[in-house]
């Protein structure tokens, strides 16, 4: 019943739409058959005639078990022997990370519509529409015109639906190929936790040599991903967690190492950060452990190594503009107060500890329910695609002054909560000298808009807001040309009624003097980075080890910043979701089956929950980019983890080293130490 | 079937459903108010919040059967009474103001909880409103301008 090939088109053609009768099944929420009825009563019914018949596999769970590696990818750089002998300390660690849900509010959902040419018209939330329309085209065997995809409004998307609406989009298209009507398949809570991708979990091991002053001499890493049954973005979201393993700081001699596997989970996929946050969690912590057994402050540590202009990363990129990793520590650990608060909790925890002894199987020893906790962490966040990405997709937006003089945008970048259909139009104006409700921005449907893109990578006002602006900057020089001495506003309506539609399409051209090789995997990885840092406060019920994050300082440097209320938010929400990682969220698994997969038992945090949280905001600006801008949305991502378990450490003495930092992996880490 | 009566934001509303239909389902469907959203059908995301006799509950967890009589209030319902006076609810404006609202399938139900609780005589406190708002879930925001949006409104009221 498939008219083209069983396959959802991605990176490798290893998953299938439906299991094929005899075929493998691979994980426990994969399609066998796919049902469709008027109502939900007889779908049910329906659902009860089916028998599967099945005979059971040996499952692999454990990654580091896995002999199918989807990735791997080997950096190095200098003499790592050399660095290890150099060293006056050398610290070792392993960390770990589960996964996490994305749990936009609004589950996915797609309604397929047969259109009289044989083809399909897709109405659905998505980050992707062009992923969606490369899916239908191959497996439904469909032309370009014949396939075509619409977004509608999207309750958030945070990476889970960059690629899973393909499956969903396919799964509903073949129903209403069959019956030849259209079919709306929309996911209940339950089935989308227990379905869609999640972020990988992930096994990440240091071994770290600093001299006695602090500064890192060698740094060996490696990395393991648990890709869950098929390979969908692992390689990408590896690379991207390789590539940001060591932290924002500069070391002569290091080995990056990182694979990932598959395992009999459903398949694990984007979420926000891409991989940079596990490896960064695990570095972060890495370098707060060494400066505790240094004695050195975290802040001092961290000033002595982040990387400093014309500095060089594993990878041989030379950073040679828009370093602000300084900045952003300096003014997080200043608008924190950082040391001085640091002073009293360290006197309060000497107070309660008293001899220095913690009783085994309880926190407290004296009076004082509470500990107060401070953590701070740095993070760099590469911007836009890694490695040749952009350069391969060549991605094209557009700007249009159409024949009855309205201005438009067109892109297939999405809207899903973070702002494009306000600042698009807001870039697209200022540069033409409009007002900003002056231009429209396109829907992003495939009949209409260019491919731009993905909507993914934080790419989105960095690239595609980039060549709107070139884009614009044409179009007004065009205009302006026809008509000599009128500025553009003035001149755009009756240039349209004269000489009819102008469209200037745009295509990507690579960033001057950024290159990278994928075969030697050298190279600039990014354009540029951004750059983050946090501080915070938490307070820790010592009878009970739960944790209640109280404030974040959150700076972030974005290159420049196109809309402060909407950076903000981003800021604000992407915070959030690294403390639910930090604290309270995680997926128990049996037999791959995720237990708790609906929302009464997959938490996230709630207003009560969440921490006070002040932004800062700071543009150190790109030039490659027309604007600067280096986007926002990852990097909060990155950094608010790995300074809750430095604030936990802070309070209680004891470094966890999984996340989620739960009451019972902190009183274990308690009673480890107390017997230690 | 049974025919239930009630008044959805002011206009008198019957359906013949189902005395266990879900209030959520005859508002999307049956009536086509379908401002009021799902996001987990178990009465955690608060999502489709809508007000029930002056009280906050969650459409996916109300029998229609115990509607019968009764007045609901939806977000809809708040754009109608501004409408009259040309404009949004005063909620709506901050939320606009304040980037309160990211991809907005929480704000329906965030607003009507908001809405309950500055009725009710609510005040501008921080720690009251991440109270009356902390059955609605958001993902995006991180919650910081919800709460300034709506002490905004507390503060002027």
């Amino acid at each position: 019943d498939i008219p083209g090939d069983n396959v959802v088109s991605l990176i490798k053609d290893d998953q299938p739409l439906l299991v094929p009768v005899g075929g493998e099944i691979r994980h426990h929420a994969e399609a066998v058959a796919l049902l469709a009825a008027p109502d939900r009563e007889t779908l049910r019914e329906l659902k009860g005639r089916i028998r599967l018949v099945t005979e059971p596999l040996p499952p692999v769970f454990d990654p580091e078990q896995s002999d199918h590696v989807f990735a791997q990818y080997d950096v190095a750089r200098g003499d790592l022997d050399a660095g290890f002998a150099g060293a006056d300390l050398i610290l070792e660690g392993e960390y770990r990370v589960g996964h996490q849900e994305q749990l936009y509010i609004e589950n996915q959902a797609m309604i397929a519509v047969p259109g009289e040419d044989g083809g399909i018209v897709i109405h659905g939330s998505m980050q992707c529409p062009y992923y969606v329309h490369k899916a239908l085209k191959r497996a439904l065997r469909l032309s370009s015109v014949q396939a075509r995809v619409i977004q509608e409004e999207t309750g958030g998307g945070f990476g889970g639906k960059e690629e899973y609406p393909s499956m969903i989009a396919l799964h509903a298209s073949l129903l209403a190929l069959k019956a030849r009507r259209p079919v709306r398949m929309i996911y209940e809570r339950h089935e989308d936790i227990a379905a869609t991708t999640k972020r990988h979990p992930a096994i990440v091991r240091h071994r770290t040599g600093v001299t006695r002053d602090g500064r890192l001499v060698a740094q060996d890493i490696e990395v393991v991903m648990d890709g869950g049954a098929y390979c969908t973005l692992t390689p990408v979201v590896l690379s991207r967690g390789v590539l940001h393993a060591g932290g924002p700081y500069r070391c002569p001699n290091v080995r990056l190492r990182g694979r990932a596997t598959r395992t009999n989970t459903p398949p694990n996929g984007a979420f926000r950060g891409f991989g940079a946050p596990q490896t960064e969690f695990a570095a972060e912590t890495q370098l707060n452990r060494l400066a505790e057994a240094l004695n050195m402050s975290p802040a001092e540590i961290r000033r002595r190594n982040v990387y400093q202009l014309n500095d060089t990363t594993p990878t041989g990129q030379v950073l040679r503009e828009s370093v602000a990793g300084e900045e952003v520590l300096e003014q997080a650990v200043g608008a924190s107060l950082f040391e001085r608060v640091r002073q009293l909790t360290g006197r309060e925890a000497a107070e309660r500890h008293g001899s220095g002894t913690i009783p085994a199987g309880t926190l407290r020893t004296g009076d004082r329910r509470f500990a107060n906790g401070i953590g701070l962490a740095l993070a760099w966040h590469g911007a836009g695609f890694t490695g040749s990405g952009e350069v391969l997709l060549k991605s094209v937006a557009s700007v249009e002054l159409t024949a009855d003089g309205r201005i438009r945008v067109l892109t297939a970048s999405t809207e899903m909560g973070q702002g494009t259909k306000t600042v698009f139009p807001q870039m697209v104006a200022s540069e033409l000298g409009v007002p900003a409700d002056w231009v429209e921005y396109a829907p992003q449907d495939t009949a209409e808009v260019p491919d731009s893109g993905p909507t993914v990578a934080s790419r989105t006002v960095m690239v595609v807001g980039g060549l709107t602006i070139q884009a614009a900057r044409r179009l007004k020089a065009e205009v302006e040309a026809r008509n000599p001495g009128v500025p553009f506003h003035e001149a755009f309506r009756d240039d349209a009624r004269i000489h009819g539609p102008t469209r200037i399409d745009q295509q990507f051209e690579p960033y001057p003097g950024v290159g990278f090789d994928d075969t030697t995997y050298t190279g600039d990885a990014y354009p540029a980075f951004g750059w983050a840092a946090a501080v915070v406060s938490v307070e820790v019920d010592l009878d009970t080890a739960e944790v209640s994050v109280r404030d974040v300082i959150a700076v972030d440097d974005v290159g420049v910043v196109i809309h402060p209320i909407l950076c903000e938010g981003q800021v604000e929400g992407g915070t959030l979701q690294a403390v639910g990682y930090a604290t309270i969220e995680e997926i128990k698994l049996r037999d791959g089956r995720y237990l708790n997969d609906r929302l009464a038992t997959y938490l996230i945090p709630t207003a009560l929950d969440a921490p006070h949280i002040r932004s800062i905001l700071v543009e150190a600006p790109y030039s490659g980019a027309p604007h600067g801008a280096k986007g926002v949305g990852e990097l909060p991502m990155d950094v608010a983890a790995p300074a809750v378990v430095a604030a936990i450490h802070d309070a209680t003495g004891v470094w966890i080293h999984e996340l989620p930092a739960t009451p019972e992996r902190i009183l274990a880490a308690l009673q480890r130490a107390s017997a230690a | 079937m049974t025919a239930y009566r009630f008044l959805v934001n002011g206009v008198p509303a019957e359906v013949e459903v189902p005395g266990m239909r879900r209030l959520l389902d005859v508002l999307r469907e049956d009536l086509g108010l379908t401002g009021t959203k799902e996001g987990c059908g178990e009465g955690e995301c608060g999502a489709c919040s809508v007000i029930l006799d002056g009280q906050v509950v969650d459409a996916c967890l109300v029998p229609i059967c115990q509607v019968e009589g009764r007045i609901v209030r939806t977000v809809e319902g708040l754009s109608l009474a501004a409408r009259e006076r040309g404009a949004l609810d005063t909620l709506q404006e901050a939320f606009l103001e304040h980037g309160a609202a990211q991809c907005g399938i929480c704000t329906p139900g965030m607003l009507m909880a908001a809405r309950a609780y500055l009725d009710a005589g609510g005040d501008g406190d921080e720690d009251h409103i991440r109270e009356a708002i902390a059955g609605n879930l958001c993902r995006c925001t991180g919650y910081t301008k919800i709460v300034d949006a709506i002490a905004a409104v507390a503060h002027v009221d």
